[in-house]
């Protein structure tokens, strides 16, 4: 049996049969680590000791309590911009280096609590700015279906660990796309829940409006079930909400009939590529031939997005990135006097991306610019959130693409930022408006790459998100393919 | 050009950032791009249009304020560049 293939239910089914053991299972996962992870530079840190040691208190609890959480012994990888107490947490960044958390993220507590096996550390664009992972301050991570690839980004090394078997799921954030379009670019299932869904406490933040954690799966059915284990109120976080939270699982059922699903001719315009659209329109007849209908819906103010976008990110962004004065953690340079030693360590300590970003946050919201960028870039946003309100009187989900090409070649576009931005333009939108939207697979390029098709839904109805994703995934084989490695 | 050298410097400086003189080149041109790509917005009439403040109801900002954790000076301290005692040692500010 291969059981790094394994999904979190498989698994947790063969664990509760006790057919195969948590130790098993976490031994296997760093085996496939070891063989692999030379090409895919998936990982910045390994927790092999306390991995298995959380495998072993798994076993434990499965032989004294079978009712327990499917997460129970599940090896877990998580994205390096989670607040884990006593591993290494560097967001990607020469700044943060070696720096030791005091304390874990809730989204830590939780997965801890439920019994899952925390693995390791993935790589990310340096502070999650970046959509291709190309911009982590150590080392890029190489695309599973194609090591000339990009993985997509932030959550690269998320999205190739759970491509290439290296772990059973991962977890991501998502501030613009940096879990959908990863899981587009690597084949897999990406899910960023409504804005408050999932406490951001512990997370390190970028663009506090819009950040969000969520799961990087296998398949649907997992990427439920780790919903489930994340959200929730938490005190901690006052922009968590106190919505009760559904059963995810109960809405995997395959049921579409009658279901509205919406499409907004503003995300199939003439640059995309054809087979990615092609892919998309193929996917959208067989959920409308499960019995769904279709809506043609109109989100008029869509090409604004990515304007908007980084301009209320990249301020938000300069803001949360003021903390970083080598004072009380991370890089500290010699300097003259205290200004200099500010900007030499910020100099020594951020990438080229994260100064970039910085810059532009700070010019947007700098005297005599304010009003006629971030003020401006806000009331816009106003008006997205506004076409998706009148959208959804319409409609119940919003079928799209997750970006418009397959992964390009790494190198590609590094040179070129106001490109690289252009491949959130799908799936920006949905974090300006705060709702929910999953990536799934729906296909293939013609070099064998992964197209992710894309399902955004009301504020806090992940439920019909998720029952919609899962009935096309019940009527596909996408999700089942494996790269070579 | 919207973006002159002068200004890059003003924001480095407001943006605590040393930038080389290479870096300064390059990256004016590249938030000239950028910014120039931004003048979409200003095809838009925005004028009577609120400013978005948050996307989601219930928030529940309020909370009883008492002491929840457990203060760990050492925990907290092991990640300072340079530390006296239980203080963060930082660089002479007054002369």
């Amino acid at each position: 049996m291969n059981l790094v293939a394994l999904t979190i239910h498989d698994a947790s089914d063969k664990l509760r049969r006790r057919e195969i053991s948590s130790v098993d299972l976490t031994n296997a996962v760093f085996q496939r680590i070891d063989a692999t992870d030379e090409k895919v530079h998936a990982f910045i840190t390994l927790a092999r000791e306390s991995a298995i040691e959380r495998a072993q208190q798994a076993d434990a609890r499965l032989r004294s309590d079978p009712q327990v959480s499917p997460l129970l012994g599940i090896p877990i990888a998580v994205k390096d911009n989670f607040l884990t107490r006593g591993l290494k947490t560097t967001c990607a960044s020469k700044l943060l280096g070696d720096f030791m958390p005091p304390y874990d993220a809730t989204t830590i507590i939780k997965l801890r609590d439920a019994g899952a096996v925390l693995i390791g550390k993935t790589n990310l664009d340096e502070f999650a700015m970046g959509s291709s992972a190309e911009y982590s301050a150590f080392f890029p991570t190489h695309n599973p279906w194609n090591l000339e690839r990009i993985p997509g980004g932030s959550s690269g090394g998320s999205a190739a660990a759970v491509a290439a078997d290296q772990c059973i799921a991962a977890l991501g954030t998502d501030t613009g796309g940096s879990i959908r379009q990863p899981a587009a670019c690597c084949g897999v299932v990406g899910l960023k829940p409504t804005y408050g869904r999932v406490s951001r406490n512990g997370i390190i933040a970028f663009a506090s409006s819009m950040d969000q954690v969520g799961p990087l799966t296998k398949d649907v059915r997992d990427a439920a079930l780790l919903l489930k284990a994340l959200a929730g109120h938490d005190p901690a976080d006052s922009t968590s909400s106190t919505r009760l939270v559904p059963d995810y699982g109960t809405a995997l059922n395959g049921e579409v009939k009658g279901l509205r699903i919406g499409i907004a001719k503003e995300y199939f315009v003439p640059g995309m590529d054809g087979l990615v659209q092609q892919a998309v329109r193929d996917a959208i007849r067989k959920v409308e031939n499960s019995g769904a209908e279709r809506v043609d819906i109109g989100l008029p103010y869509t090409e604004y997005a990515v304007a908007v976008y980084y301009i209320v990110a990249t301020a938000e962004a300069s803001s949360n990135l003021a903390r970083y004065d080598g004072m009380r953690f991370g890089h500290r340079a010699e300097a003259r006097d205290l200004t200099e030693t500010y900007m030499i360590s910020r100099d020594e300590g951020f990438g080229p991306e994260v100064k970039r970003r910085i810059m532009l946050g700070t010019y947007v919201l700098s005297a005599g610019y304010y009003d006629a960028y971030y003020l401006k870039a806000q009331r816009v946003r106003t008006l997205i959130k506004r076409d998706f309100e009148e959208a959804f009187k319409h409609c119940d989900v919003i079928v799209a693409p997750t970006a418009p090409t397959t992964a390009f070649k790494i190198g590609e576009k590094i040179q070129d930022p106001l490109q690289m931005y252009l491949s959130d333009i799908y799936t920006i939108s949905a974090n300006l408006a705060g709702l929910p939207a999953i990536s799934l697979p729906c296909g293939f390029d013609g070099d064998g790459m992964p197209i992710g098709l894309q399902i955004i839904g009301k504020p806090f109805d992940e439920v019909t998100v998720l029952r919609t994703a899962y009935a096309y995934e019940q009527a596909t084989e996408w999700h089942k393919k494996k790269p070579t490695l | 050009m919207k973006l002159s050298r002068e200004s890059v410097q003003r924001i480095a400086t407001l943006a605590r950032l040393r930038l080389t003189a290479d870096e300064e080149s390059e990256i004016t041109g590249q938030l000239d791009r950028i910014l120039t790509y931004m003048d979409k917005l200003n095809e838009l009439d925005t004028a009577n249009i609120e400013v978005f403040t948050h996307g989601i109801d219930n928030l529940s900002a309020l909370r009883e304020d008492k002491v929840t954790n457990q203060p760990n000076t050492d925990a907290l301290l092991a990640n300072v560049p340079d530390r006296d005692g239980n203080f963060f040692k930082v660089p002479k500010i007054i002369e």
